[in-house]
């Protein structure tokens, strides 16, 4: 039997390989994926665009405004001189956010001595992107803070009673790159898989090649193994490259244990595996086939915490997101990244994947030789 | 009208090649053909010949490298697309919308080639009163059986009435029945005036053409009347009858002798072309002349004459592309023949059957298939004893291919007894799945492997190993002498290869029983007569074969047949017996087409009447 | 052009549509199962988020603090007795964040200096974390407020933010994420509507006899455009009628001028799948493209989800490959901000020359001959 299965994965391997088409795709996409989505997945507001309508122009004004030149996060792009100029700028995605001081900004500061005021400052922000607004909104508050601070301290004027003391764990710096080149691993290693299992039953029928398989004594789970062993390699390999490059190029911090990771990928290659050759032998044609692997790929990733936090959304969808592997391997490789989970607290999150794995292939498996013409 | 417009078709000193990657193949040289107006042209020639490469130029979609193509007198490179409005081309896979009705498929081709609203009805009525399709009309273009598909093809290239028609191998995996429907049906045009060049690998064809294109390595061997070809084998051709002998033995023998250029099964005896005259009967054998056939003139012209004391053809008799490329010499080729089936030959002069146990190797009772509502086969029964070539011969949609996955195990019967190898297929399915080799109607090894790693492959699947997966190996690359493509991909292989191939991965376990499903379709005469040499030496050996066809000819080479007809066993029996139900005072001596048709033509009728 | 040759052949594809549901499925069936699952999966606004509370010594000042957490509709307080106790929580992933109210609270608060007001968040989704900071901010700021108006105590802030969040006043990231989506969706639509087309009639042999008649490459690529722009914008019409009455995303810009963007952009991601088609000539790989070039691409550099802005320069260049990035800036805007001429009118005039690139590739690279 085994000598048998060897010869199956031998001929899978060579089937994938041999062909530079192929070839190309198993690797060229991948590597330039991570590259691009590494960099460009990601929260952080780097160079925010804005201008700023100082109507007040007096020194507090214009302190308060240089604070803003001096934030790495800003990048200001217009100076403006009245109210219309700034409709157009927002409309046309020049500028993110505006700062409108009006001319009572200085009066309204000085009077807080009195214990009067306080001094407002507009924030006229595009919201559009409601994330990015809110973001940035909490980037023109930390300034603010600042600015109070040290205006209070110069003034004499007593601080806050209470002041927040914020710590982020797992990710000091609050870089969401951190979060999302993790989840990178996951989502590449799931679409390298499909695309080796996902159309490789229904080729074979299409092309016939499957009955000439299916008239040897080879029984259906060593056509099984013999289709999963391969998608299992790659997949793992370039898992491997994709968590080597981000913790070398991308410096996401690794710090729990790679034994755990492994595992948590190995379980989910198979999960996903299993629904790779499900779809493939469920398809009569390609073009079924490619349809249900889009149909799995794409709420398998939009629903699986990758981008979007999944306590965000409606019970009914959370329910769902418990069918779907991504959700548990990207905790895996999160906890394992960051919060330097071990194999003991990540057993809630492996035996669902492994279930998932037991169900897929032994459905692949029976429909190989129950879905015929 | 002038000479030249005369012409239909005319090829002037025409090459073309093909490149793909770094191979490039050549398909025609220096290639001169004309194609006079208002007859049949058939178009001839070995796999690899170049009639497809012919066919594409003629409809502009290639251009030549050099030389000149012209079509109706006007150029393809510049005036394709007044060529495409004048001309019908049917090509070998004629591409129908499978979800389309016959009518939508019609009306399609007919907004294409702009047959103005106003003719449409009284065209297609007329189209599908030729082509006996009209009952049909509503039905999907999937439903229809192979024949109906080719003649709606036909329909489809005809609805503009073209000026030239082209048809590419049109009668390819086709039935006996409809094949004749079809040849009526290019006749009813030729009568009406129109220009046909045809390609066919059934050289039977040939005599209803009015000129014959020979093709053979891309280069034309010879353009004339069919009889022109026959007429200098006048008195080459006999029929040779032995009382005490089985004719496949007999064939045998007579394939060893000097100056016997081919014998084939014919009726009750061998059909023998002499290279010389007069012929050496040996004692027992009874010799009657025959009048020759264009088969034999193509025979004659594209095998290589033998010499004295070897077979021909031989067991490896090349396809010609092999000739080309394979610098194996013959006479290893005939050692390898001898190797392969040494002790049978002696005790051959019997019928393979007597020989075995009549322990029956297939069993089928009361065997039935139903997908939905439709009965695909109905209570079929038949056994096949050990050592003999079982035929199952049928129309289109008969049933054939059906109960064949069934006896693979590649489909589920709906219930009845199957017994392959003594094994219940239905409970074993691997076991009785490791006695059996298939070969696929289609070509089904992996394109993209080498011949070797599919070869490794399957003695792998099969469960070879050590000393006996080496000297299977060994076995196959030299007995079909694959050895000098052992690292090219199966993809690019030459058809003639791609089949050995397919046989080799077939017989790599020696299996007991061997499933041939239309291993011969659109396959020329030459590797089909190598072929079927190869099968007997196998079945002399001890393997049981099961194959279909639609080549009636072949069907004489089966020790018994069963004929299917929408879904039920229609006759069940030797060749001769068969062809002894279809004799009538009329035609005392029916070939297995006619009884073929008869009988199946009679049981479709009286069904019809009893529905 | 042949008006008879190409109504034949539109009428073929939409027979062969008809009879194979499968693009009808992709067409009407698709778009509408995945906008339900994202429009109320996919949402990056943070409700009653799980955070342990810990008071060492309850005052009524901390529940004065406490009050505005049990009001805020961003929180969710769970009140834990030891900071130990929480911090098990938060390893435990049982709450997103710690705050901690110390002993000392009351009297450095009363004797005019600052108390610190200890929060730890699990950062691992640093994007959450920061929301998170900010909304707790916000329930900071609405207490020294009125601790100030009530407490007579010094106001301790004199500038405060006063934002005025234009185009999405609530901040509901539904509004721009239910726009995104139907980009995202349409790529999706139009190039599996499209990939596997010509590659299939190459396959299955019809195209040679297609080519064999008199039809011309354009009309072949005409009859299969035509049919499925139409299907397509049958269901982009569906996925806008969601997003305004299911998902009640205001729809403030022109609606004609909505579905002639859309036109563009169905076309855009039509021609894409025909090049791809055209191309690959073999529906294995034409389909592995199709998934490689059409979801990713789509769903992380249109600026669907991940703003554009905040990605670095060399990717950004990147991004203008990607044909969803102009429709999701239009749709964004066209929904949320109205008919903003000048940002319209770029982003269509991109999408017009990606439209005229594709299709004039593929027209180029369709031959009407075999070698």
């Amino acid at each position: 039997m085994w000598a048998r299965i060897f010869a199956l994965v031998i001929k899978e391997f060579l089937a994938i390989l041999r062909d530079k088409a192929s070839r190309m795709v198993l690797i060229g996409p991948p590597v330039i994926q991570l590259m691009v989505f590494g960099y460009a997945a990601s929260f952080d507001l780097e160079h925010i665009p804005y201008a700023v309508l100082d109507q007040d122009g007096g020194a507090a004004a214009r302190e308060l405004v240089a604070r803003f030149a001096g934030s790495p996060n800003f990048t200001e792009v217009a100076r403006l001189t009245h109210q219309g100029q700034i409709a157009p700028l927002i409309d046309n995605r020049e500028v993110l956010l505006v700062l409108r001081l009006d001319a009572n900004f200085s009066r309204d500061l000085l009077a807080t001595h009195a214990g009067n005021g306080p001094a407002r400052v507009q924030v006229l922000i595009d919201g559009r992107n409601s994330n990015t607004a809110s973001l940035a909104l909490n980037d023109v508050t930390s300034i603010l803070m600042r600015f109070n601070r040290d205006w209070a301290a110069r003034h004499g004027q007593r601080g806050p009673p209470a002041e927040l003391v914020v710590h982020a764990w797992f990710n000091p710096n609050l870089q969401s790159r951190w979060f999302i080149v993790p989840g990178i691993v996951a989502l590449l290693t799931l679409v390298v898989t499909l695309l080796v299992t996902g159309l490789s039953v229904a080729r074979e029928r299409e092309m016939g090649t499957f009955d000439q398989l299916l008239v040897t004594p080879l029984r259906p789970h060593e056509i099984l193994i013999g289709k999963a062993v391969p998608g299992f390699v790659i997949g793992l390999l370039e898992a491997g490259f994709i968590v080597l490059m981000a913790v070398l190029w991308f410096q996401v911090p690794f710090v729990g244990s790679p034994l755990a990771l492994l595992l948590g990928l190995s379980l989910f290659l198979l999960a996903a595996i299993g629904i790779g050759l499900m779809i493939s032998s469920l398809a009569v044609t390609q073009q079924q086939g490619l349809l249900g692997v889009f149909l799995f790929l794409v709420p398998a990733i939009i629903l699986s915490g990758f981008a979007t936090p999944i306590a965000n959304m409606p019970e009914a969808v959370q329910a769902l997101t418990y069918l779907n592997p991504m959700r548990y391997v990207l905790i895996i490789v999160r906890g394992v990244f960051l919060e330097g989970s071990t194999i003991r607290m990540l057993i809630p999150q492996y035996w669902p994947l492994a279930l998932m794995a037991l169900f897929s292939m032994g459905a692949a498996t029976w429909l190989f030789r129950h879905r015929m013409g | 009208m002038s000479a030249k417009t005369e012409l239909a078709l005319v090829l002037a000193g025409v090459d073309k090649q093909f490149r793909q990657g770094k191979r490039s193949t050549q398909a025609l040289t220096q290639l001169s053909v004309q194609v006079q107006r208002g007859r049949i042209t058939g178009l001839m020639g070995p796999d690899g010949a170049g009639k497809t490469t012919l066919m594409r130029l003629a409809a502009a979609l290639l251009h030549p490298d050099a030389g000149e193509v012209q079509v109706l007198g006007l150029d393809t490179r510049t005036q394709a697309s007044l060529i495409q409005q004048q001309i019908g081309y049917m090509p070998q896979r004629f591409g129908l919308y499978e979800e389309l009705s016959l009518r939508e498929n019609l009306d399609l081709y007919a907004d294409l080639q702009g047959l103005p609203d106003a003719e449409r009805a009284a065209r297609c009525a007329e189209l599908l009163r030729l082509t006996a399709l009209s009952p049909f009309a509503a039905r999907r273009a999937g439903d229809l059986s192979g024949g109906m598909k080719q003649k709606l093809g036909l329909a489809c290239t005809l609805l503009r009435a073209p000026t030239l028609l082209l048809l590419d191998e049109p009668t390819v995996g086709v039935d006996p029945i409809s094949r004749r429907e079809l040849w009526s049906i290019i006749q009813t045009l030729h009568g009406q005036g129109a220009t046909v060049l045809v390609s066919t690998a059934y050289l039977d064809e040939a005599e209803r053409c009015d000129d014959i294109i020979l093709l053979d390595q891309g280069r034309c061997l010879a353009q004339q009347p069919p009889a022109a070809f026959t007429a200098p084998l006048a008195g080459h051709c006999w029929r040779v009858r032995h009382a005490g002998m089985h004719r496949r033995a007999l064939q045998e023998s007579l394939l060893t002798r000097p100056g016997v250029r081919d014998a084939t099964l014919q009726a009750e005896g061998v059909r023998v072309l002499l290279a010389e005259n007069p012929p050496q009967p040996a004692p027992d054998e009874d010799w009657q002349p025959q009048p020759p056939r264009f088969e034999d003139a193509f025979i004659s012209l594209l095998s290589p004459p033998s010499t004295p004391g070897q077979p021909a053809p031989a067991m490896s008799t090349p396809s010609r592309d092999q000739r080309a490329s394979d610098p194996v010499p013959r006479s290893s080729a005939v050692t390898v023949d001898g190797g392969m089936a040494p002790a049978p030959r002696a005790g051959s002069t019997q019928p393979p059957a007597a020989t075995s146990s009549s322990e029956p190797v297939i069993e089928v009772q009361n065997l039935r298939r139903s997908f939905g509502s439709f009965e695909a086969v109905k209570d079929i029964s038949f056994s096949v004893t050990r050592g003999e070539v079982f035929g199952l011969l049928g129309a289109n949609g008969a049933g054939k291919t059906t109960t064949f996955r069934m006896l693979c195990g590649l489909l589920p019967a709906s219930s009845g007894v199957l017994r392959v190898a003594g094994v219940d297929v239905r409970q074993a399915t691997a076991t009785a799945r490791a006695r059996i080799g298939y070969v696929a109607q289609k070509f089904a090894l992996y394109g993209n492997l080498s011949t070797q790693q599919n070869l490794h492959f399957f003695a792998s699947a099969y469960g070879l190993r050590g000393a006996r997966r080496q000297a299977r190996l060994a076995w196959a690359e030299q007995e079909f002498a694959l050895t000098d493509y052992l690292g090219t991909n199966t993809g690019a292989l030459p058809l003639g290869f791609k089949q050995r191939l397919a046989l080799a991965c077939a017989l790599m376990h020696e299996p007991r029983i061997l499933f041939l499903d239309e291993p011969t379709s659109g396959v020329d005469p030459l590797a089909r007569r190598a072929f079927w040499r190869r099968i007997n030496h196998l079945a002399e050996s001890g393997v049981t074969i099961m194959v279909t066809t639609h080549f009636m000819d072949e069907a004489e080479y089966c020790d018994h047949l069963v004929l299917m007809s929408r879904g039920e066993v229609l006759a069940f029996g030797s060749p001769q017996a068969i062809r002894a139900q279809a004799t009538t005072p009329d035609h005392p001596e029916p070939s297995m087409e006619d009884a073929f048709v008869q009988l199946i033509q009679t049981h479709e009728s009286d069904s019809r009447q009893a529905a | 052009m042949n008006r008879q040759r190409l109504r034949g052949l539109i009428r073929k594809e939409f027979l062969q549509v008809l009879r194979d549901p499968s693009a009808i499925a992709i067409a009407f069936v698709l778009p509408v199962i995945l906008l339900l699952l994202f429009g109320y999966g996919v949402s990056l606004d943070a409700r009653e988020v799980p955070i342990a509370v810990v008071i060492d010594s309850p005052t009524p000042q901390t529940a004065s603090f406490v009050a505005g957490l049990d009001y805020s509709p961003y929180f969710a307080p769970r009140y834990v007795a030891t900071a130990a106790a929480a911090s098990e929580a938060l390893m435990a992933g049982q709450v997103s964040g710690i705050l901690w109210l110390r002993g000392d609270f009351d009297r450095l608060l009363l004797t005019g200096r600052t108390a610190p007001i200890g929060v730890w968040l699990n950062a691992v989704d640093a994007n959450h974390a920061t929301l998170l900071r900010g909304y707790l901010e916000g329930v900071w700021q609405d207490w020294m407020l009125i601790q100030a108006e009530t407490a007579g105590l010094a106001l301790a802030m004199p500038v405060v933010a006063e934002p005025r969040i234009w185009f999405n006043p609530a901040v509901r990231s539904r509004d721009f994420l239910v726009p995104g989506l139907i980009a995202v969706i349409m790529t999706l639509i139009g190039a599996l509507l499209t990939a596997l087309v010509i590659a299939r009639e190459w396959e299955r042999g019809t195209m040679e006899a297609l080519m064999a008649s008199p039809v011309t490459m354009g009309e072949i690529l005409l009859g299969k455009l035509i049919p499925y722009f139409l299907l397509g914008m049958g269901g982009l019409l569906l996925s806008v009628a969601m997003a305004v009455w299911l998902f009640q995303v205001p729809l403030v810009g022109s609606f004609w001028l909505l579905v002639l963007c859309s036109a563009l952009f169905l076309l855009v991601a039509l021609g894409m799948g025909l090049l791809i088609s055209t191309l690959a000539k073999n529906q294995f790989v034409a389909g592995q493209v199709a998934i490689i070039v059409t979801f990713l691409p789509a769903f992380i550099l249109s600026g669907f989800i991940f703003d554009i802005r905040s990605m670095p320069e060399a990717v950004q260049i990147i991004t203008h490959l990607v044909a969803a990035r102009f429709y999701v800036a239009i749709l964004q805007t066209l929904f949320l901000a109205g008919n903003v001429w000048p940002l319209i009118l770029t982003n269509a005039a991109a999408l017009l020359l990606m439209m005229l690139i594709f299709l004039g590739i593929t027209r180029a690279k369709s031959r009407k001959r075999l070698d």
